[in-house]
């Protein structure tokens, strides 16, 4: 089977948990015989890959003169009409020295959109295959493009909806986007039961179409193996956040829970790995609480020093206010470090061996949080239990099932 | 003859509520009022007041032929008496009938015999005494928490002076032997043992609505019918009195089996009912058994690992056990019941991570969301307890100074 995958990123390139779900998703179908060819905006020249054949649109664009000019885009999947401003004004701004210059970007989020989803139809002229797969609002248009042009069905992936993006105040151009996508695909796949009633509930899609596909994890991956500890993990016990610092993962729940478990416990320090909209307010709300010394903002941390973290920690607190997945929680596991997640998320559909909390449960977080630090019992039990239950994860199960979905959208009638 | 032993295990646990780490020191109560006055009122409507005019109505039916035996715990007692009086009432008339044994076991129904022998001797006094004031008895054979047993146990009991005790009927002491005569553990002089035939049994407690049970469903004429294959003088019929509209519900008609059993089985001249204490009494001990290793009723295992199998068990049974001496030196009596209410094993069932691990997790019947949930309370709770101790301390030394 041969399949043509609509993507915006690919590890080393990547923002968040959508590149690591792109990659390990492709790698298991390709360990069943599955061949992907994998669109991305753009191919930094570090992107490779043994297992995908990568094509990039904006490289293609030259090719094949499609009248669109783009060399490359600043898109990501986390995107929202503002954060393209802003970053498009930045942008520019350092490239030539003057601000507001829009001349060689698409003028707004839709244009660079449409521009994708433009160079997606050359693309689907252009290569072989037997079913289209686009993750992702922003693809959601080239595979029905593709889907146009090669009357080949389309099944599309949502890993996070607009509405869990942005706590409940969509984008009213993103949430068009999300349910053009999904109204018009063959088959939807979605990363949680989580997600398939946010769908549902948000979009109205007949969930006879959405099929539910966990995230999975290599948990025998090299990167797990080294174990790191630091000068702080050795003094002082070490609770994490890590993710983007925006209003969809409750970095605010984490800080106010960190008030209550500082005053409880004196040898404990907070890291906060992770860049986002929030993280100013969160810095000013941590010195506002006297935490200043407590909460250390770490930034955004790539590829194996994000594992570094995880080892050096005791505890990793995933408080999102609505986490399609969560699939950070699984990699702490298979790095030894017990989780305490939010039940809004999907992750908490898979994992049996986690505190588990609701997000807006200030004192429940921070009482499960002194509990593991407090008592050395809980957390070796949680530590070796979780990493036992992480170890038979697997990327094979995930693809198994994409396959199936796959089957049933080539087997299905075309609509 | 071949008598047939029916006993009840009736038990409620105070269950410990959501105690915060920022709950200690409140003075609120560790215990949840809530839950544990829901579920003792439905278990008494779907269990304990049906089955009990059930075997009213059979005892009564057979005229003092049919005959079972109870051990009721005291934290299930104290919490009939406040919550569904009507329970204590029904059970006393079973009582007055005679044909209705109650055995001994520990008030709180707790793991005492593994951390204080001490501890464990009073729990039995003040069952005994409970029991005694409610349904006028004394107590002759015991039975110890989820049937823990060994040498030592039957060596300890024998000398409280007990005449029977009760255990499960396990192949790794039995090894070829069966379960269907009385025993004795080595180390005791005449206490006889009495096991539980687990197939029989748990054909009832457990299998009885198991559709993908091969001999489902169970009919009161293929069930009289294995039992007329056994050989010994008795089967002794153990399970949780839950089993009847609780585990098994009204629908899988466990009810109307036990309604027409007993008849069905007295048809047959040679079979008839007897209680643990007229077991003892009629027949003579078969064989001696040697039980090093402590067994227990519980899972395949038939072992503690339920209760004690991993680090916050040990480490959370340890801790109360290490405040025993304080919690009685205080004198103070609300003191002394919480910590007793804390010994209850089902605390540290609660704590068990064995179906988390293997992914049965529908094995895990807690009030709970997950063990780690369970022990995070139960150790604040704990560390309540442990200030309340301390400040009864200084309160004496002050006293003492003054």
């Amino acid at each position: 089977m041969k399949v043509l995958m609509f993507g915006w990123e690919f590890p080393p390139f990547k923002s968040g948990g959508l590149g690591t779900a792109c990659f390990d998703l492709t790698k298991g179908l390709n360990n069943q015989g599955v061949e992907v060819t994998f669109v991305m905006p753009t191919a930094p020249d570090g992107a490779k890959s043994d297992f995908v054949k990568l094509v990039a649109a904006d490289k293609l664009s030259r090719t094949k003169k499609i009248k669109i000019r783009k060399i490359n885009t600043i898109l990501t999947p986390y995107m929202t009409s503002e954060s393209y401003d802003d970053a498009i004004h930045h942008h520019t701004e350092k490239i030539t020295g003057t601000k507001g210059s829009k001349e060689v970007y698409g003028d707004n989020l839709h244009e660079e959109v449409y521009r994708y989803s433009e160079v997606a139809k050359a693309i689907a002229e252009d290569e072989e295959y037997d079913l289209i797969h686009a993750h992702d609002w922003m693809t959601y248009q080239a595979g029905i493009n593709a889907r146009e042009i090669s009357g080949k069905p389309l099944v599309v992936h949502i890993h996070a909806t607009e509405y869990d993006r942005t706590g409940g105040n969509p984008n009213p151009y993103i949430a068009e986007l999300e349910y053009k996508g999904m109204s018009e695909a063959d088959m939807v796949i979605a990363n949680s039961e989580f997600t398939k009633n946010n769908v549902i509930e948000a979009y109205d899609i007949d969930p006879e179409k959405i099929k539910v596909v966990h995230w999975g994890i290599d948990p025998h991956d090299e990167k797990y193996k080294t174990n790191h500890t630091s000068a702080i993990s050795k003094k002082d016990k070490l609770v994490l956040f890590l993710g983007r610092i925006t209003i969809q993962k409750g970095p605010e729940y984490f800080v106010r829970a960190a008030k209550l478990v500082a005053d409880h416990v004196p040898n404990v320090k907070f890291v906060m790995a992770g860049s986002g909209d929030m993280a100013n307010k969160m810095i000013e709300e941590a010195n506002h609480l006297g935490l200043a010394d407590k909460i250390l903002f770490a930034g955004w941390l790539k590829g194996n020093d994000s594992h570094k973290a995880f080892q050096m920690a005791d505890l990793y607190v995933m408080p999102s206010v609505s986490e399609p997945f969560g699939l950070v929680a699984l990699e702490s596991m298979a790095n030894g470090t017990p989780v305490l997640i939010s039940k809004q998320s999907g992750a908490s559909e898979v994992i049996q061996n986690a505190l588990k909390v609701n997000f807006w449960d200030v004192a429940g977080m921070a009482d499960k949080m002194i509990g593991v630090l407090k008592h050395s019992v809980l957390h070796e039990e949680l530590s070796e239990n979780s990493y036992k239950e992480v170890m038979s994860f697997s990327l094979d199960e995930p693809a198994r099932k994409t396959i199936d979905c796959y089957e049933q959208a080539l087997g299905g009638e075309r609509k | 003859m071949t008598s047939i032993c029916f006993y009840f295990q009736v038990h409620q646990p105070y269950r410990v509520k959501e105690y915060s780490v920022f709950d200690i020191g409140s003075g609120q109560s560790y215990f949840d009022e809530v839950k544990n006055e829901e579920v003792t009122k439905k278990v008494a409507r779907k269990c304990y007041l049906p089955t009990n005019k059930l075997l009213l109505d059979l005892i009564k039916e057979h005229q003092g032929r049919f005959k079972i035996s109870f051990s009721i715990t005291g934290t299930a007692i104290e919490q009939f008496e406040k919550y569904t009086p009507e329970v204590i009432q029904s059970f006393k008339e079973l009582a007055e009938t005679g044909c209705v044994e109650f055995l001994a076991e520990t008030y709180h129904h707790s793991l005492s015999w593994l951390k204080s022998k001490d501890e464990f001797k009073k729990q039995i006094e003040m069952h005994a005494k409970k029991i005694k004031e409610l349904f006028g008895q004394e107590p002759k054979v015991f039975r110890n928490t989820e049937l823990i047993f060994n040498n030592e146990i039957a060596h300890d009991v024998e000398e409280m002076g007990y005449k029977g005790i009760i255990a499960e009927g396990a192949d790794k002491i039995l090894g070829w032997r069966s379960p269907d005569h009385l025993y004795k553990a080595k180390t005791t002089d005449k206490i006889k043992l009495l096991l539980k035939n687990y197939k029989l049994s748990d054909d009832i407690a457990f299998r009885f609505s198991n559709k993908g049970w091969e001999e489902h469903p169970l009919t009161v004429d293929k069930y009289t019918h294995w039992i007329k294959e056994v050989q010994g003088e008795c089967v002794n019929l153990f399970m949780d009195y839950e089993t009847f509209g609780e585990h098994q519900w009204e629908d899988t008609g466990i009810f109307e089996f036990m309604r027409h059993l007993p008849g069905r089985l007295m048809e047959h001249g040679h079979i008839d009912f007897k209680t643990p204490s007229e077991l003892v009494d009629s027949y003579e001990v078969k064989d001696e058994l040697d039980v090093h290793h402590i067994i227990s009723w519980a899972d395949m295992e038939r072992d503690i690992t339920a209760w004690q199998g991993n680090k916050m068990q040990v480490s959370a049974l340890n801790m109360i056990y290490d405040v025993e001496k304080e919690v009685m030196l205080t004198n103070d009596t609300k003191l002394i019941d919480d910590w007793r209410k804390l010994t209850t094993s089902d605390h540290y069932y609660y704590m068990c991570t064995k179906w988390f691990s293997d992914g049965d997790v529908h094995k895990y019947f807690s009030p709970y969301e997950s063990p780690y949930d369970s022990f995070i309370y139960f150790m604040n709770v704990l560390n309540d307890l442990k200030m309340r101790i301390q400040q009864t301390q200084e309160r004496v030394e002050v006293d003492s100074i003054e």
